[in-house]
C-alpha cells in the first residue's frame, strides 16, 4: 500500500532524525568536548535517547543510510518503515506485555479463566494500541516501566519499584502524573513501619536507590551544570501556553465559555493550572498517606494522573493513556466504569486518529474492545450498587429521591455509548459549517471532558468510601 | 504485517477460547474474525483485484452477449455465467461507492472507495461461510460427558474452518471470494450429512456454475449421489442391492443439474457463444502451468524438462 500519512511520516522522520543526530551526538561527546545540543532536538529525558541509540545501532548493521546525519531527513523505504514499526513491537514485547501478565496472573485473585480475561482486555486497550502502532510513539516503554514498579510496590519489592519507577520517569517526563502517589504510598508506608525504626531505614534505601538511579541515567550530562540545564529546558517546555489543540481537559473546555488564555497572563495561567492540579490531585494522595494499601494506591493513581491531565499545563491528549493505564488495573474490580473510561479515553484521541487516517483502526478495535471485554468481563452483570461502591452516592444526594442506580448507571452507559458513536460517525461523514471549522473536535473533546470529570469524581468517592469484605480486597500490603 | 495487527490477532484468537465457555463461542469467533477482516482492508492486494474489477465494469456497462467476448483488459471473464450474475449483481451496489470503477476502460482504478467496496462485498458473502461452517457443526456428532467446550469436536471445526489462515490470506489479502464458494461447498456437505440429498445436489450445481473449478470434487459427488440416493437399499453386508436402483430418483437429480445448468449456460446457448464460453473456461491455450507452479505432478514434470534441457546443451558447448 502506497498511502503515506503525513503525520506518520513526520513522526517516523523526527524519530530517524533524532536517532541519527544522537549516534552522532554521543560519538562527539566521547570523543571530543565540543558538545552542541542545540541539534539535539529531543525533548524526552535520556532514557528514550539511549533507546534510540540502540536502535540506531541496530538501523546502522542493517543499512547504514538510514541514520545518516542530515542526508537521512525525509527518508522513507518500505525496509525502514518495517524496522522502526518493529522496534516499537519489540520494545512492547520485552517490556510492557510481560508486566501486563505478571500483574494480570499475581496481584488479581479470580479464576484462573477470569485472569486470563482480564490480560486480554488490559491487552486490547485501543489507546494504547492506535498511538503507539498508528500514530507511532513509545508509550509501551514507559508504561511498561511503571506497571513493573506497581507490580514491585504490589508485591512488597520497595526498592526495586522505586528503580522501574525512576526508569519510567527517566524515559517520558510526563510519568510525573504519577509520581504523587508512589511517593505518597512509600512514605506513607514508611510511616506506618515507624519513622524511629524500620520506616527509616526503608526510607533511607528507597531514596538512595532513586538518587543512584537518577544519576546513572543522567550521566552523560553531569559533568557539565549548563547541558543538564539545557536538557531541563527541553524536557518542560514552559513557554509554549495553557493548551494546544483541542484536549478533553478544563482548560479548553473552558475556553470555549470564557476565553482564559486571551484575559489571564502566561505567568498567572502557569499559576492557576498548578494550583487547580494540586488542589484536585492532594485529597487522594493525603488519603493514600494515611492508608498506604494497595487499592488505595491503584485508585490514587488513576485520580492523581486525572487530576494532573485535567488541569495540568499544555497537556496532549495523548497524555490520558496516563490515566488510562492505572484504570486499566481496575479492569477486574470495577468493570463497568473501567471499560466506560477506557473506551472514552479511545474516543478523545479521535480527531488525532482522523488525521493519521487511523479510523478502521480506530473502528474495529473499539468495537472489538467494548464487545469482547463486556462479555468477558461480565460488565454488565456486575453493576450492581454493591459492587460499583454507589453507596456514597446516596449520601451525597440525599435530597434527591431514592433512586434504583445500578440501573441509571446502565442507562447512562449505553446512552454514552451511543454518543460516542454518533460523534464519531459525524466527525466523518459530515462536513462542519463554514463558521465552526472546530465543531467536531470541540464537541468530541467537550464529550470526553465530561466523560473524564465524572470518572474523576467517581474515583475520588470510592477511594474515600470504606471499602466491603470483598474477596478482591488485596491480601498484600 | 503492522504490529498492532500481529498482536491484534493473537489476542482475537484467545478470546475466541475464553467465549468458548458459555455457548456464546461461535458468535464470537465469527465476530472475532470479521473484526480481523476488517483490519485487512488497506492491506496489499494482488492483480486479483484488478480482475475482479474488470469483471464488475464488464457486466455492469455492457450487454449479456458481450460479456464473454470482452477483452480491453488482459484480465477477460473465465469464470461460469452464475458468477458473471454475481459481479452483475454486486455492480449494482458498486456503483454507489464510486462509479467511476465500472467503466471498462479504467484499467487498474483503485481509489479508496473501490478498495473499500471490492473487500467489503468479500467480508459479507462472508456470512455465507460463516452460516455454512455453523451449519457443519451442527452435523457433528458431540460426545456425552465433555463439559469443556474447548474440547468439543464442534468447536475444533468451527474454529479450524473460520480461522483458516489460508483462506484469509487468500481472500483478504491476496483478493479472491474463495469463502462464499466454499460456504456453498460446505452447505451442500451439511445437506448431505442430514440426508437432503436434493438440496445438496441444489447447491452443488449452483456452485459448480459459479466455478468450474469445483469439477475437481463433481466425481466424488457423482458416484455418491449414485451409490446412496440412487440405490435405495443394502444388502445386509452394507454392499449394494443393484435391484434397488430408482430411477425415479436419478431423474430428479439430473433435473436439477440440467436445469441449474440451463439457467446459467441457456442465455449463451441461445446467443450460439457456447464455444466461446467454453474456451474462456477452459483455457489450454495457456499451457500446462500457471506463472506460480502448482505444487503437482506437473512442477515435477518441468524441473525434469529443465534438467535435462541443461543436460542435453552441455555437450554442444564443450563442442564450441
Amino acid at each position: 500500500h502506497a498511502d503515506v500519512e503525513p503525520r506518520v511520516t513526520l513522526r517516523v522522520a523526527r524519530r530517524r532524525c533524532e536517532m541519527g543526530r544522537f549516534v552522532k551526538f554521543i560519538f562527539r561527546y566521547f570523543n571530543s568536548t565540543d558538545n552542541d545540543l542545540n541539534y539535539w532536538g529531543l525533548d524526552y529525558p535520556p532514557l528514550t535517547a539511549y533507546h534510540s541509540l540502540i536502535c540506531a545501532y541496530v538501523a546502522k548493521i542493517i543499512n547504514p543510510e538510514w541514520v545518516e546525519l542530515h542526508k537521512s531527513r525525509g527518508y522513507e523505504s518500505p525496509a525502514h518503515k518495517l524496522f522502526m514499526r518493529a522496534t516499537v513491537l519489540v520494545a512492547d514485547l520485552l517490556i510492557y506485555m510481560p508486566a501486563v501478565v505478571l500483574y494480570c496472573f499475581y496481584l488479581t485473585d479470580e479464576s484462573s479463566k477470569k485472569k486470563v480475561s482480564t490480560l486480554f482486555c488490559f491487552l486490547l486497550y485501543p489507546g494504547l494500541i492506535l498511538i503507539d502502532y498508528g500514530h507511532f510513539q513509545y508509550n509501551a516503554v514507559s508504561l511498561g516501566f511503571a506497571l513493573w514498579a506497581i507490580l514491585a510496590l504490589g508485591l512488597g519489592w520497595d526498592a526495586f519499584g522505586s528503580v522501574a519507577f525512576c526508569l519510567a520517569l527517566n524515559y517520558k517526563q510526563m510519568e510525573l502524573y504519577h509520581a504523587l502517589p508512589f511517593f505518597c504510598y512509600l512514605l506513607g508506608k514508611c510511616v506506618k513501619l515507624g519513622l524511629m525504626g524500620r520506616g527509616l531505614l526503608l526510607l533511607v534505601r528507597i531514596a538512595s536507590t532513586v538518587l543512584v538511579t537518577f544519576a546513572l541515567c543522567w550521566l552523560p550530562f553531569l559533568s557539565d551544570p549548563s547541558h543538564a540545564s539545557q536538557v531541563v529546558r527541553r524536557i518542560f517546555p514552559v513557554a509554549r501556553g495553557l493548551f494546544e489543540d483541542k484536549v478533553a481537559n478544563t482548560w479548553c473546555s473552558l475556553n470555549i465559555l470564557i476565553k482564559i488564555r486571551s484575559i489571564l497572563s502566561t505567568e498567572s495561567q502557569i499559576y492557576l493550572s498548578l494550583a487547580s492540579t494540586l488542589l484536585a490531585a492532594l485529597p487522594s494522595s493525603i488519603r493514600l498517606l494515611t492508608k498506604p494499601t494497595f487499592w488505595q494506591f491503584k485508585l490514587a493513581l488513576a485520580n492523581s494522573s486525572l487530576a494532573f491531565f485535567l488541569f495540568s499545563y499544555q497537556v496532549h491528549e495523548k497524555s490520558v493513556l496516563l490515566a488510562a493505564l492505572p484504570v486499566c488495573l481496575l479492569l477486574n474490580d470495577l468493570p463497568l466504569v473501567a471499560i466506560w473510561f477506557l473506551q472514552a479515553s479511545t474516543f478523545s484521541m479521535l480527531p488525532l486518529f482522523l488525521k493519521d487516517g487511523l479510523l478502521a483502526p480506530y473502528v474495529v478495535t473499539s468495537v472489538g474492545f467494548l464487545l469482547f471485554s463486556i462479555y468477558l468481563l461480565s460488565a454488565l452483570e456486575h453493576c450492581s450498587e454493591e459492587e460499583l461502591r454507589l453507596g456514597a452516592y446516596h449520601k451525597l444526594l440525599f435530597f434527591l429521591p431514592r433512586l434504583d442506580l445500578a440501573c441509571v448507571i446502565r442507562w447512562k452507559f449505553y446512552f454514552s455509548i451511543a454518543a460516542m458513536a454518533g460523534l464519531s460517525i459525524a466527525s466523518v461523514a459530515l462536513v462542519p459549517p463554514p463558521h465552526l471549522p472546530d465543531l467536531f473536535p470541540v464537541l468530541v473533546s467537550t464529550t470526553a471532558f465530561l466523560h473524564f470529570l465524572g470518572t474523576f469524581v467517581y474515583f475520588n468517592i470510592v477511594q474515600f468510601s470504606e471499602p466491603p469484605s470483598r474477596k478482591s480486597q488485596k491480601k498484600i500490603n | 504485517m503492522d504490529g498492532w495487527m500481529i498482536r491484534l490477532t493473537f489476542k482475537s484468537s484467545y478470546v475466541t477460547v475464553m467465549a468458548a465457555q458459555s455457548g456464546w463461542w461461535f458468535p464470537a469467533a465469527a465476530a472475532g474474525v470479521s473484526l480481523l477482516k476488517c483490519l485487512l482492508i488497506s492491506a496489499y492486494h494482488s492483480t486479483d483485484f484488478e480482475v475482479h474489477r474488470n469483471w464488475l465494469a464488464v457486466t455492469h456497462s455492457l450487454p449479456v452477449s458481450r460479456w464473454y467476448y470482452e477483452n480491453t483488459s488482459e484480465w477477460t471473464l473465465d469464470y461460469p455465467p452464475l458468477f458473471a450474475w454475481f459481479e452483475f449483481g454486486l455492480s449494482h451496489v458498486a456503483q454507489h461507492f464510486d462509479r467511476n470503477m465500472l467503466l471498462v476502460e479504467n484499467l487498474n482504478y483503485v481509489s479508496p472507495s473501490t478498495v473499500l467496496f471490492q473487500r467489503l462485498s468479500v467480508i459479507f458473502t462472508d456470512v455465507l461461510f460463516i452460516l455454512a461452517v455453523r451449519e457443519c457443526c451442527r452435523c457433528v456428532q458431540e460426545q456425552k460427558g465433555s463439559r469443556d467446550v474447548l474440547n468439543r469436536p464442534s468447536f475444533v471445526l468451527a474454529v479450524l474452518l473460520l480461522w483458516n489462515f489460508g483462506l484469509l490470506i487468500v481472500d483478504h489479502i491476496h483478493f479472491q471470494y474463495n469463502g462464499f464458494l466454499f460456504g456453498f461447498l460446505l452447505l451442500s456437505v451439511a445437506k448431505h450429512l442430514q440426508s437432503e440429498h436434493l438440496q445438496g445436489a441444489l447447491l452443488f450445481s449452483i456452485l459448480l456454475n459459479l466455478k468450474h473449478i469445483y469439477l475437481y470434487v463433481a466425481p466424488a459427488y457423482g458416484v455418491y449421489l449414485l451409490r446412496s440416493y440412487c440405490f435405495t437399499q443394502d444388502n445386509k453386508d452394507g454392499s449394494v442391492r443393484w435391484m434397488s436402483f430408482s430411477p425415479l430418483r436419478l431423474l430428479a437429480l439430473s433435473g436439477i443439474v440440467t436445469s441449474i445448468s440451463a439457467l446459467s449456460f441457456g442465455p449463451f446457448i441461445a446467443m450460439g457463444q457456447l464455444p466461446q464460453v467454453l474456451s474462456r473456461l477452459f483455457p489450454f491455450k495457456r499451457g500446462l502451468c500457471h506463472a506460480y507452479w502448482a505444487p503437482n505432478f506437473w512442477a515435477l514434470y518441468n524441473v525434469l524438462d529443465k534438467i535435462l534441457t541443461v543436460l542435453g546443451e552441455a555437450p554442444l558447448q564443450c563442442l564450441m
